[in-house]
């Protein structure tokens, strides 16, 4: 049912439905006691289908989907590792999804105990005092991040620190991040491999600079090896150093970033900790900070009194809330599930495994894609598109065309620092066959790209639907069904 | 070395790192300064099998006790029909990331498209994006949409209605921004629209916030808030309940430009707060100020119907410090679990449940106030949460209460308790819950 391609709606008959309530037993009419100007005029047009439509509709959008279950999914700095299956069945335990988040804490002491105990795990793993879990995702850790470097400042009574260093190798959503909170952006240029250069760094350092933002390894996979004498510069002129936790899986098992000097980072759960990408979300962006920083975490935050009870604190000093509640505790129960399943033992070999498949791939392959920096790379690097520029295939070719063979494309055209970026990541739970799969497709793409340019060109052609007109879709946007109907 | 989650064999190993063209794993990591690298024990417990697993997750979950909920405050116990968490553990949907590669993502993109539309037509709305994180964050990127729409503008109003939940995270959020809020006070129990045609005099109002049903359950009556806000040119948006918008009026017939919320409401669990899902929709004149991901019908090669995302020059991976806000993940298996719910629930059974929820929490009220020991405090109308006053000792009715496995009304201090009542109430809760707080 690849090529199944209806809308939920267009199977709705009236009079049909697809749920059953208890019968009503009150004697007492709820709506006739609000006033009827108060009241919706025509009910909602939703859809009317059996529960079997539902099912057999949904099970066979899922047939057009790929996932980290379906096949290698080598998707630069989003780490698609394999999400445990164990996880899902312990998340959805009713003794947790039951509790409502405003119920006496006496009442949630296991929920509580595992979401401290998450915190205490992740400070070990980072090498930091504390940690918030209340972050919804990845962009909202740097955004509450941002937000304690401010409070920071302002609470030492430095308020002149406005601005926020952010490498123009960088992921997107730091200077987003830094223009939310208020902070103006300052970038610092990178050398041609990628890592920050320190000369460039020196003369932006200042009484302006609230801090700096790093990803180490950053966005090419290269560990910025002055980080010490970067930390230095950074603290001697009154900054403070945030780690973007988006490129933490290599250095899980090998290096701490509060070992490095960083005073604030996030972890992106969905990533490092096994969870699902869920299609876009939710993910986690638990905050940690050094022990100079606690003070200033969001609002609420879950402590173990001496007693051994666990409590919902919220601190006067703290920077406010950025969350309804605790943030999504769900994703918490499956990391936390991740954690103690690898262990102390386990975890030390995510990193270096990694890595070491990003380097075989790498190594593997550098004949046919040009490989713009040479040498050892941690659990990602960049090609910039094909070796052999002659034939005229993109990037973007040879990623479609990577569909029709049963793979998930690399991350594309980033980072910007090269025109054809081509940006893989492959993983530690991938195995060295998969990785040989890839490779052989990869080189047979390249072969294709000299002898016959239009197989790629043309890619995909195996997939459920084949190229989309994009510029089309911008243009005049249909957002809805109401709108497709209308446009139909 | 090898582990179920990492497949290596010491002879894979060996293999791969001749091919590298190095010695030893460490020398994968020769760049790093060797001070950093941490060869100290990790402070966590050791691994766990998954039979240990399941034994440690039940001790924590014997630590927990589930409870008959009679609150609400921003979080209802609804019912979720089974056929969502089945649907849900289809691994295709949750393995997945975000659909970068239309091609292969078709199922993803088709059941955004699906949820934008149903939320739309909830709210009356011409356009709804992907998600946001939480009904309290959409809220505070809707202060910021109304700021950079605006031009000059850098004021928004926000009425003390709000649940104070949402009021706290759009403060954090206005405050680091540099958005100037202010909040409306309340009188008797609503928004007081004097108050904000008095603010709206100065000229330096981008936007004004007002929610329904409100913090006190209250559903509000915006009659002139549209035309007194647009008078002014600033923008009106309405935080609702996504649920009880199949029986109350909707953001579109109040006027508003945007609507926003949580999607808690929509048969989520509750789930000790998360995740759920945050909704920004809004007009098709708002469309390009609107935050987060949003999906356009198109056609493919072969002129197949075919869905994508589209309008992605507001987003961060774009413009970077320019983007209309940082959002990258969202919560999108939550929009899927939304739209299911809706699919299932459909346009007969989303009016079932609000007037099973409305016809149990006004059975509560009346039994209530029949009793003399509570009394009405503002008399004004509500759908499944209400606000009432007494003289007994809350507190220790609500411990009596869970020692008895119920989480009774939530205390909102002066005598006044805030109660909600969902379809999964039923009558004989209610009248137990009543007998055991008239117990003395």
């Amino acid at each position: 049912m690849k090529y199944y391609d209806k809308l939920i709606f267009e199977l709705s008959r009236p009079g049909r439905k697809g749920y059953e309530l208890p019968a009503d037993k009150f004697n007492t009419d709820g709506l006739a006691a609000i006033p009827q100007n108060l009241l919706r005029e025509e009910k909602a047009e939703l859809p009317e289908v059996s529960e079997l439509d539902v099912v057999r509709h949904y099970t066979n959008l899922s047939n057009k989907n790929f996932g980290v279950d379906t096949g290698f999914y080598p998707l630069g700095s989003c780490t698609m590792k394999y999400n445990p299956k164990i996880n899902e069945e312990l998340c959805v335990m009713p003794e947790f999804t039951s509790l409502h988040p405003l119920q006496n804490p006496d009442t949630a002491q296991g929920a509580l105990e595992l979401y401290y105990n998450l915190q205490h795990a992740l400070a070990s793993l980072a090498g930091l005092a504390e940690f918030t879990l209340n972050p919804y995702a990845g962009a909202h850790g740097e955004l509450t991040g941002l937000m304690i470097m401010r409070s920071y400042h302002d609470a030492r009574g430095d308020k002149k620190r406005k601005k926020v260093i952010v490498p123009n190798s960088a992921h997107g959503t730091n200077p987003a991040s830094a223009m939310v909170a208020g902070l103006e952006v300052v970038e610092v240029k990178s050398k041609p491999n990628g890592s920050i250069d320190v000369e460039d760094l020196k003369p932006l350092l200042n009484d302006e600079i609230a801090g700096i933002m790093m990803t180490n390894p950053n966005t090419l996979g290269m560990f910025e090896t002055e980080i010490i004498e970067i930390a230095k510069l950074v603290h001697d002129a009154g900054g403070l150093l945030y780690y973007d936790g988006a490129n933490f899986n290599p250095l899980l098992g090998k290096v701490r970033p509060g070992d490095m000097g960083f005073d604030i980072m996030h972890i992106n759960l969905h990533k490092t900790f096994s969870t699902p990408h869920g299609g876009g979300g939710p993910g986690s962006g638990p905050v940690g900070v050094a022990a100079h920083l606690t003070q200033f975490l969001p609002n609420p935050h879950v402590k173990k009194a001496e007693n051994g009870k666990f409590y919902v604190d919220f601190g006067k000093e703290s920077l406010g809330s950025i969350s309804t509640f605790f943030g999504n505790f769900g994703v918490m129960m499956r990391a936390y599930a991740y954690i103690l399943s690898l262990g102390k033992e386990n975890i030390r070999n995510v990193g270096p495994m990694a890595t070491l498949n990003a380097n075989y791939i790498k190594e593997s392959l550098k004949d046919d894609y040009l490989l713009p920096i040479p040498g050892v790379c941690k659990h990602e690097f960049v090609f910039d598109g094909l070796k052999d520029k002659s034939t005229g295939v993109t990037t973007l070719n040879v990623a479609k065309r990577l569909l029709d063979y049963g793979f998930h494309a690399p991350t594309i055209y980033f980072p910007l620092l090269f025109h054809e970026s081509m940006m893989i990541e492959p993983t530690e739970t991938e195995s060295l066959e998969t990785l040989d799969e890839f490779i052989e497709v990869m080189h047979k793409v390249a072969k294709e790209a000299r002898e016959t340019p239009e197989d790629v060109v043309n890619a995909p052609l195996t997939t459920p639907v084949r190229k989309l007109d994009e510029t089309n879709a911008a243009k005049n946007p249909i957002l809805n069904y109401k709108a497709l109907k209308e446009n139909a | 070395m090898s582990y179920k989650f990492i497949p290596h064999t010491e002879e894979d190993i060996k293999l791969m790192l001749e091919k590298i063209g190095v010695n030893s794993i460490d020398d994968l990591y020769g760049d790093i300064p060797r001070e950093v690298i941490f060869t100290k024990e990790y402070d966590i417990p050791s691994s766990m099998s998954e039979i240990e697993l399941r034994k440690h997750f039940q001790e924590l979950a014997d630590k927990n006790k589930s409870l008959t909920v009679f609150a609400g405050r921003g979080v209802y116990d609804h019912y979720c029909p089974s056929v969502v968490n089945h649907l849900l553990q289809r691994s295709e949907f949750y393995t997945a990331y975000t659909p970068y590669q239309p091609e292969i993502s078709q199922g993803t993109l088709q059941y955004i498209f699906e949820y934008q539309s149903l939320i739309s037509e909830l709210n009356g709305m011409e356009a709804t994006n992907a998600s946001m994180y939480d009904g309290a964050t959409a809220t505070a990127e809707v202060a910021f949409m109304m700021v950079a729409s605006a031009r000059k503008k850098n004021r928004v109003l926000i009425s003390d209605t709000i649940s104070e939940n949402v009021l706290r995270v759009v403060k954090t959020y206005c405050h680091f921004h540099g958005v100037d809020l202010t909040v409306i006070p309340e009188k008797d129990g609503v928004t007081d629209l004097d108050a904000i045609v008095k603010e709206l005099e100065s000229g330096d109002v981008a936007g004004v916030i007002v929610p329904t049903p409100n913090k006190y359950g209250i559903i509000e009556d915006f009659t002139g808030f549209a035309d007194a806000i647009h008078a002014k040119k600033a923008l009106f948006a309405i935080n609702a309940d996504p649920s009880a918008l199949a029986v109350i009026k909707t953001p579109a017939e109040w006027g508003a430009d945007v609507a926003c919320g949580d999607g808690q409401t929509l048969g989520m669990p509750m789930n000790f707060g998360g995740p759920y899902l945050g909704y920004i929709s809004c007009t098709k004149a708002l469309l390009r100020k609107m935050p987060g991901r949003v999906v356009g019908a198109t056609k493919d090669a072969d002129g197949k119907r075919c869905f994508v995302l589209t309008l992605q020059a507001r987003e961060q991976h774009i413009r970077r410090e320019k983007a209309t806000s940082n959002i990258c993940s969202n919560q999108s298996l939550m929009a899927l679990y939304a739209t299911i719910y809706l699919a299932l629930m459909g346009k007969e059974g989303m009016r079932e449940v609000n007037v099973l929820s409305a016809d149990g929490a006004h059975y509560l009220y009346n039994r209530l106030i029949e009793s003399g020991k509570f009394q009405p405090v503002y008399n004004k109308p509500f759908l499944k949460e209400f606000v009432v006053k007494t003289d007994l000792d809350i507190d220790k009715i609500n411990q009596r209460l869970l020692d008895k496995g119920i989480m009774g009304g939530i205390s909102l201090g002066n005598g006044m308790v805030e109660f909600a009542v969902t379809e999964k109430r039923t009558k004989e809760e209610i009248d137990n819950l009543i007998t055991l707080m008239l117990e003395d």
